[in-house]
């Protein structure tokens, strides 16, 4: 029992790391029609940003420095989308399939920049003292870490879900994930959208970037690759262009991930597949799909 | 200012020639109609008006060229657009839809409202669980709420049963008393009831211009549209 609480549990806060990669990913291809292949990039940005405030600018670590490296990189991940968004994106408008190898392309020089910059090595992150101790839930002793990006990507999903339901800029993402043109066809510029998307969604991969740096004991450019991978198969499986959709599906890969590695030694990425591949023979526009491009 | 003149307007969509030098006059505070067979490039036609179609040619609204010119900023401008397949926001409610399209300072919710009062009873629901005849309300809805100079409305009672025509034909007659608009209707008694031009086309081309009182005439609707007269 107590060991099947705490596979959930690990299970539940890598879905959260997986939900923070794969709700930006969702909202801009959803919106966009733009596979972002640099949203790896985002997620490292993120975590180097957050590393430089942890270490540099503030050297001890408390739970306020590690708040302070969270939001700093969440916005410099942030305004980093912002900037490849505007400088690149917008340029090749409606053009998907050039829009995407662009990202690709954004992704690699980040990542050799980061290479050259810092070298290849993994820094470990620091983090206050009490992200080392564990709390006890019956006889389970689960590492309180869990709960951190439980929390966060807890309060992400409700920021984003607000965001989107009331608010303008929220009522014409949403319709535009539905149908661009006509949004623009009643004389809203629905470029402040796909902006806004860029933001929140490169903010959300930079806050994942520094949790995950802790997640996986550290920070190196080569890191945001394989995440990227798992937060399209987490967008995939919950639906393009559905938040809520990328938070159930984040869950379920996470937790399945856990338990099959467990309990059939190490196979949990097989079974993640698996489950995509059910889904895609199933249901194609995945769990709440709201895209028809 | 509110015209609208379109000349030698051409569009090629994947390859083909759909519009094939397309000329016409919309004037001033009057209905013009636009028909023609099915298939012979009416709504090709509005969506290059509306800067949706890359259109190429002259397009000018009120004096202005539009032709290449954002389709948001078209809008702007004051045209109003009511698409053919009505193209409202199924997962968002009525009121949001409305509220989406609402760009004036003070949009005219009463006018909407007491043009379609059964829209007033369903604000919260979605509006892709409403009947096609209800969506098409929210689709008109749509372009009333603001004062536009111009109204481009695309087949508003396509598909809709008899009462509801009745009813929609009746909103369009209201609002075509005082504004500018380009319909496309094959419901040939309510072009009758409104317009004040007609439109025809045919194959990516304008083949006549000229009053609504040629519909009368049995042999001119037969050659031009293929359909008889007495048609509804
Ligand atoms: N996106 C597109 N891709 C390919 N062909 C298209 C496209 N849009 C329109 N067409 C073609 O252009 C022609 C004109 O279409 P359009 O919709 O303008 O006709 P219409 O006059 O509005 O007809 P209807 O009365 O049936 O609505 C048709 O032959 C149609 O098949
Ligand atoms: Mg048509």
């Amino acid at each position: 029992m107590s060991t099947f609480l705490l596979i959930l549990l690990t299970g539940v806060g890598l879905g959260a790391l997986y939900f923070l990669v794969a709700s930006g990913l969702s909202l801009i291809y959803g919106l966009m029609g733009v596979l972002n292949f640099a949203h790896g990039a985002f997620l490292t940005i993120g975590a180097f940003t957050g590393l430089w405030i942890s270490t540099k600018v503030f050297p001890n670590p408390t739970t306020w420095t590690f708040i302070a490296a969270m939001i700093a990189g969440g916005i410099a991940a942030g305004l980093f989308a912002l900037l490849m968004e505007q400088l690149v994106i917008n340029r090749l408008y409606n053009r998907h399939i050039d829009q995407a190898l662009v990202t690709v392309g954004v992704g690699l020089v980040v990542t050799a920049l980061l290479a050259g910059w810092f070298g290849s090595d993994a820094r470990l992150f620091p983090t206050p003292l009490w992200f080392m101790k564990a709390v006890t839930i019956g006889e389970a002793i689960i590492p309180i870490d869990r709960f951190v990006y439980i929390g966060v990507a807890t309060i992400l999903l409700i920021a984003m879900l607000s965001i989107l339901r009331f608010t303008r800029i929220g009522l014409i993402i949403r319709a535009g994930v539905e149908n661009r043109s006509m949004v623009s066809a009643l004389g809203i510029n629905v470029r402040l959208a796909f902006s806004t998307v860029f933001f929140i969604g490169g903010f959300a991969a930079g806050v994942g970037g520094v949790l995950i740096s802790v997640f996986s004991y550290g920070v190196s450019p080569q890191m945001g690759g394989s995440w990227l991978i798992y937060g399209f198969i987490v967008v995939v499986v919950g639906g393009m262009g559905s938040i809520t959709g990328s938070a159930i599906a984040a869950m379920l890969i996470g937790v399945t991930n856990q338990f099959a590695n467990y309990y059939l030694t190490g196979l949990g990425d097989f079974v993640v597949v698996i489950i995509l591949a059910a889904v895609l023979l199933t249901k194609p526009s995945g769990l709440l799909g709201k895209v028809n491009h | 200012m509110s015209s609208l003149e379109v000349k030698d307007l051409h569009v090629t969509i994947n390859g083909s020639h759909i519009l094939q030098g397309v000329n016409f006059f919309v004037p001033e505070n009057k209905v013009t109609a636009l028909l023609g067979r099915n298939g012979v490039g009416k709504s090709t036609t509005l969506k290059a008006i509306m800067g949706l179609n890359p259109g190429t040619g002259s397009i000018k609204f009120g004096g202005t060229e539009i032709v290449a010119m954002p389709t948001h900023k078209i809008v702007q401008m004051g045209m109003g657009y009511v698409p053919e397949d009505r193209e409202i926001f199924a997962s968002l409610t009525v009121k949001e839809n409305l509220s989406l399209a609402a760009r004036d300072a003070e949009p005219n919710y009463d006018l909407v409202y007491s043009l379609f009062p059964e829209l007033l009873t369903r604000t919260s629901q979605r509006a892709g669980t409403l009947s096609g005849g209800q969506q098409q309300m929210v689709a008109i809805a749509r372009a009333l709420l603001n004062q536009n100079k111009i109204l481009v409305v695309d087949e508003p009672t396509k598909g809709l049963a008899p009462k509801l025509v009745t009813e929609v034909a009746n909103a369009l007659a209201h609002v075509a008393d005082h504004s500018t608009m380009l319909i496309v209707e094959q419901n040939l008694a309510l072009v009758k009831a409104i317009a004040q031009n007609i439109i025809v086309m045919d194959q990516g081309k304008v083949v006549f211009e000229g009053g609504p009182e040629n519909l009368q005439d049995e042999t001119f609707v037969k050659s031009m549209l293929g359909v008889s007269g007495g048609h509804k």
